[in-house]
């Protein structure tokens, strides 16, 4: 009796948005206390523990994406504003962004054309399918732009956004170990390189660490998406 | 945070119908972006209360900035297979290239700070 009432239960909720915005979020805020259990471990990544324990959920639910993303692009969406955002600490740290505008825009030439240019030539020598290497293109820079440039490229766009989380989650975690065992202590420059290889989990992480390595990180996401969007079709 | 949030997303809307014009050259949000930087650098605080309203969102927003991605990031699912056989390649593609764009990226900033007589920022 109860047995069926739950799994009736379960199923009214599993395919209504609450449950995977309620649970979304409740998932979030248990990955962030256990990030901050431990703070020096970067693999303690916040948006890669959710991604795997909600990932999991659904697997073993045979849940559908579409079912969960229902209620889950309540958040997606605010990618968009929180892009826009993205211009505001711009403006409260003009003298800083001022001073070092010349390092800013050759690393950001070198480090954009770095990141294209070596996912290309990379899935050419894997073997990767054109539609595969379109996708995977713009994978530094912010979700909701990746994706668009995705689409420009006719690559898939949901693929995109799947390396795109991929690829920030790899930085956030290798960004600190290697910058240190470079010998890097100049924070504007670790935010920098975070920022445009990993957009906002880099970015995420930067601000974890420092806040003018966040502060960087933001500004190098932000222009690295305008770069990109300008040059990726260069490289295919 | 009503007014922030709504100022955030007229911003976005120009910017995207900008970028419709563009023909989707740059993305709308990029737009937005720059438009709200120029927009606030214009003003210099001649609107104080579009300017913190502004402001206080903007930061809620960058400082819960990771859990934006999760929704995405659950889209991995529907790669599986992908992943089942293209796996260690492509985690190798991201892996490679990321370092690498890290390493330049960080090089090039030092280098041209140095070429510049720069001191570095501890």
């Amino acid at each position: 009796m109860t047995d069926t009432l739950s799994r009736g239960l379960w199923v009214y909720l599993s395919t209504s948005p609450l449950l995977w915005l309620a649970g979304t979020l409740s998932v979030w805020l248990g990955a962030l206390a256990l990030a901050r259990l431990r703070p020096r471990n970067p693999l303690f990544n916040p948006v890669l523990i959710s991604v795997v324990v909600i990932a999991m959920v659904l697997v073993a639910g045979g849940i559908r994406y579409e079912t969960y993303f229902s209620g889950a692009q309540f958040i997606h969406f605010l990618l968009g504003p929180a892009t826009v955002a993205l211009g505001v600490p711009l403006y409260e740290k003009l003298s800083l962004v001022k001073a070092n505008l010349l390092p800013m825009l050759a690393a950001l030439a070198a480090g954009s054309i770095t990141a294209i240019g070596s996912t290309v030539l990379l899935c050419h020598l894997f073997g990767f399918s054109p539609v595969v290497t379109a996708s995977l293109a713009p994978k530094s820079t912010t979700a909701a732009v990746a994706m668009a440039i995705s689409e420009g490229l006719h690559g898939d766009a949901a693929l995109t956004a799947a390396v795109v989380i991929l690829t920030g989650i790899c930085g956030a975690i290798i960004v600190t170990p290697l910058m240190n065992s470079l010998g890097i202590r100049d924070y504007s420059a670790r935010g920098f390189a975070v920022g445009l290889a990993s957009h906002g989990i880099g970015t995420a992480r930067a601000y974890a660490v420092d806040p003018v390595a966040g502060l960087f990180s933001g500004l190098a996401m932000g222009l690295n998406a305008i770069l990109t969007a300008l040059i990726v079709h260069l490289f295919l | 945070m009503p007014v922030g949030i709504t100022i955030l997303l007229a911003f976005q809307l120009i910017g995207e119908i900008i970028a419709y014009a563009l023909q989707g050259v740059v993305p709308g949000p990029v737009i937005g972006m720059t438009l709200i930087f120029l927009t606030l650098s214009l003003l210099k605080g001649r609107l104080p209360g579009f300017e913190a309203a502004t402001m206080t969102t903007s930061r809620v927003l960058l400082a819960n900035l990771g859990v934006l991605f999760v929704p995405a990031g659950v889209g991995i699912i529907q790669h599986l297979d992908l992943l089942a056989r293209r796996g260690p390649a492509l985690l190798a593609v991201i892996l490679v290239s990321t370092l690498a764009t890290l390493i330049v990226t960080v090089f090039t900033f030092l280098a041209t700070k140095r070429l510049m007589g720069m001191r570095e920022h501890d």
